[in-house]
């Protein structure tokens, strides 16, 4: 168990450079995860951490200690595989066994700690298997329990869930949470799944092109994201971004020409570019008169608890203006309707047109917050 | 094939039977022929069921040796080749495996090149180099030694490459997953790549067993004590005998035991590498 801390960390491979200086602070007991597109370099991230991959510049400390130029095995850490990397031709004990052995520790020290991580995981029935004979889930399970054995200072995971199918990926991601509770141990997650990212993260790390461009908890992620690729990137279906132009008192210009005023926003000065983001579950069907937007529908998706209306701005010219919004499963729309719409006061989020950085300046003091914490307050008195 | 017509399966029948009585037939003859008298080949017909000659034959091979042709008693050939062909198999393993571990899991200087210096010794076997090979082995004083008969035949490029290639195969994530668990190379080696290697090792010990009992040419070069005759090399002494009738009876009863040592490594090992193929599938 400790803190991993990780410094202006940058990767080349040869002369193009891969991760552009990350830093992240992980405290004692932190679930990290760490997540992205396909080819944005988080994996790389966590097998610098691993030691798999050399660091090109920056520092790595694990428990206060730099492990740049230590191997795997001197780290203190313990890594599950997407593929999981049993040792084919060994039995789950040996498996599990192995690093034990390699640690030196003495045959009934091993088979105590095997067989209380076995019980743990409700391996014991399987040990003597080899991991051919296991199922998806078993072997993932071994893979755990391999990590899990050493007791190590962090946990390292890359992707480990993305080889199961979907209903044990879900009952693997909630035993994997309550793993890493119960025994406290530092746990770095790779995964590009953000359902996996916003469950299990204590904190999430949105990297981006080898940039870490939030690092925040979950919530705060989904809230308030940093950049519009963290809006986009976080939620689902993905934020709809529309182009506007501050148009003073009158609020915001679309881009059919009319104007919008969201609440609960400051509004940026006059003639300012931006993109207005709002999420397709903050925009509610309302009647004519209060409508913020109009959404001229053309392709309606029943989710059953849900609808999803996808279409354009009414007016919008073709290619632009595009907008889904989340509306109760009930909604009656079909293609062609002129669905009046209104953005849920304080939802709506406004970044810099060029960067794609969000205007925090622009954001009002969060509600929710100022309403969680006397509660929380109350829970604990 | 799914099909089901009596008339190919007639035909593909028949083509089977034909390719085995080919293959078979010579064998056959020659195990009949161990069976027979002296003179029974030379009466123009070539007899085609046993004989009554069996143990003496096979008496006079194993205990007295042939002395008209110079071949000592079977039994030490027997032993020579025995020796030549598991230090050919298991020096060629041995050198191939490290040397294919290098290759695959090392980044040192030059190491394409060192691959493709290995790689090309596959154009060159013993019998191109067999020249400047027994200038070496003589200079170095290991003619009429196992040393001598075996040694420049296991430097090969084969079993190395064979062994580059399974070791390519093998997923990273368990040489990652071994160096996360603190295992040195050594220890990977040995705890991980070795057993992953078995099948193939058993079948290159098959393929090389054979190659080193069937050398013919090298060992009739480098010994001439007959304490150090190979079987293979024997038999062609005995049917190459100056002013006499070859006596086949006993030439043919020394082949079929030269036949058996093969046969018998193919049958032991054939088990254990289809068992490792069947194992290895995920």
């Amino acid at each position: 168990m400790s803190a991993i801390a990780i410094r202006g960390v940058r990767k080349n491979y040869g002369k193009t450079e891969v991760i552009h200086g990350v830093d992240i602070d992980i405290a004692d007991g932190e679930f990290i995860v760490i997540v992205g597109p396909s080819g944005c370099g988080k994996s790389t991230l966590l097998r610098m951490v691993a030691g798999l991959e050399t660091i090109t510049e920056g520092t790595i400390e694990i428990g206060g200690r730099v492990v740049n130029r230590l191997e795997p095995g001197e780290r203190d850490i313990a890594m599950v595989f997407q593929n999981y990397a049993l040792y084919p031709h060994m039995s789950v004990f040996d498996n599990m066994a192995y690093g034990l052995k390699i640690a030196g520790l003495s045959k009934t020290d091993i088979r105590a700690r095997v067989g209380k991580t076995a019980a743990m995981l409700q391996l014991e029935p399987f040990l003597d298997r080899k991991p051919r004979q296991l199922s998806g889930g078993q072997r993932q399970r071994v893979a755990m329990g391999r990590a899990l054995v050493r007791d190590p200072a962090a946990f390292l995971l890359d992707e480990p869930l993305s080889n199961l199918d979907a209903k044990l990926r879900v009952q693997m991601r909630l035993e994997i949470k309550q793993l890493q509770q119960s025994v406290g141990t530092t746990a770095l997650y790779v995964t590009h799944d953000q359902v996996e990212a916003m469950t299990l993260a204590d904190r999430l790390v949105v990297m981006h092109d080898g940039v870490a461009e939030q690092i925040d908890t979950p919530m705060a992620v989904y809230a308030r994201p940093a950049t519009t690729f963290v809006a986009g990137f976080i939620g689902s279906p993905a934020m709809n971004m529309l182009p506007v132009e501050a148009a003073g008192n009158l609020g915001l210009t679309l881009a059919n020409g009319r104007t919008v005023k969201p609440r609960d926003i400051r509004l940026p000065e006059k003639g300012r570019k931006a993109i207005l983001g709002v999420r397709p579950e903050h925009i509610a069907p309302v009647s004519g008169a209060n409508a913020d937007l109009e959404l001229d529908v053309v392709a309606v998706e029943t989710l059953g608890a849900d609808t999803l209306a996808h279409g354009r701005l009414a007016g919008a010219a073709d290619g632009s203006g595009e907008l889904v919004a989340r509306l109760p499963g009930s909604t009656q729309v079909q293609p062609g309707d002129l669905l009046p719409l209104a953005i849920e006061p304080g939802m709506a989020h406004l970044f810099d047109a060029e960067t794609g950085a969000r205007l925090a300046e622009l954001d009002l003091p969060a509600k929710a917050a100022r309403a969680v914490k006397p509660l929380a307050e109350a829970l604990n008195a | 094939m799914v099909e089901n017509r009596p008339l190919l399966n007639l035909l593909s029948h028949l083509v089977l039977i034909v390719g085995v009585v080919i293959v078979a037939f010579p064998v056959y003859v020659a195990v009949i022929a161990s069976t027979r008298g002296p003179t029974d080949f030379m009466s123009g017909l070539i007899p085609l069921l046993p004989g009554p000659h069996t143990l003496e034959n096979y008496r006079r091979i194993v205990f007295s040796g042939v002395s008209t042709s110079g071949a000592p008693p079977i039994g030490m050939m027997m032993v020579n080749s025995l020796v030549m062909a598991l230090a050919i198999a298991i020096g060629k393993i041995a050198i191939s495996i490290t040397s294919a571990f290098a290759i695959v899991y090392f980044r040192f200087p030059f190491r394409q090149l060192a691959f493709w210096m290995i790689f090309i010794t596959l154009m060159l076997p013993v019998e191109v180099r067999i020249v400047p090979t027994f200038k070496v082995v003589a200079d170095l004083g290991m003619l009429n030694s196992y040393a001598g008969l075996s040694i420049p035949l296991i430097a090969s490029a084969t079993a190395t490459f064979l062994f580059r290639q399974f070791f390519l195969t093998v997923p990273d994530e368990l040489t990652e997953a071994a160096r996360v668990d603190g295992a040195g190379p050594m220890k990977f080696f040995r705890d991980i790549l070795l057993p992953l290697s078995r099948t193939n090792i058993a079948a290159l010990f098959v393929i090389l067993f054979i190659y080193g009992w069937n050398q013919y040419l090298w060992p009739l070069l480098v010994t001439t004590d007959t304490g150090y005759y190979t079987i293979v090399m024997g038999i062609k002494r005995m049917a190459e005998v100056a002013d006499a009738i070859p006596q086949w009876n006993v030439v043919m009863a020394t082949v079929v035991l030269a036949m058996l040592p093969p046969v018998v490594v193919v049958v032991l090992m054939q088990r254990l590498f289809v068992k490792g193929l069947v194992e290895s599938e995920k």
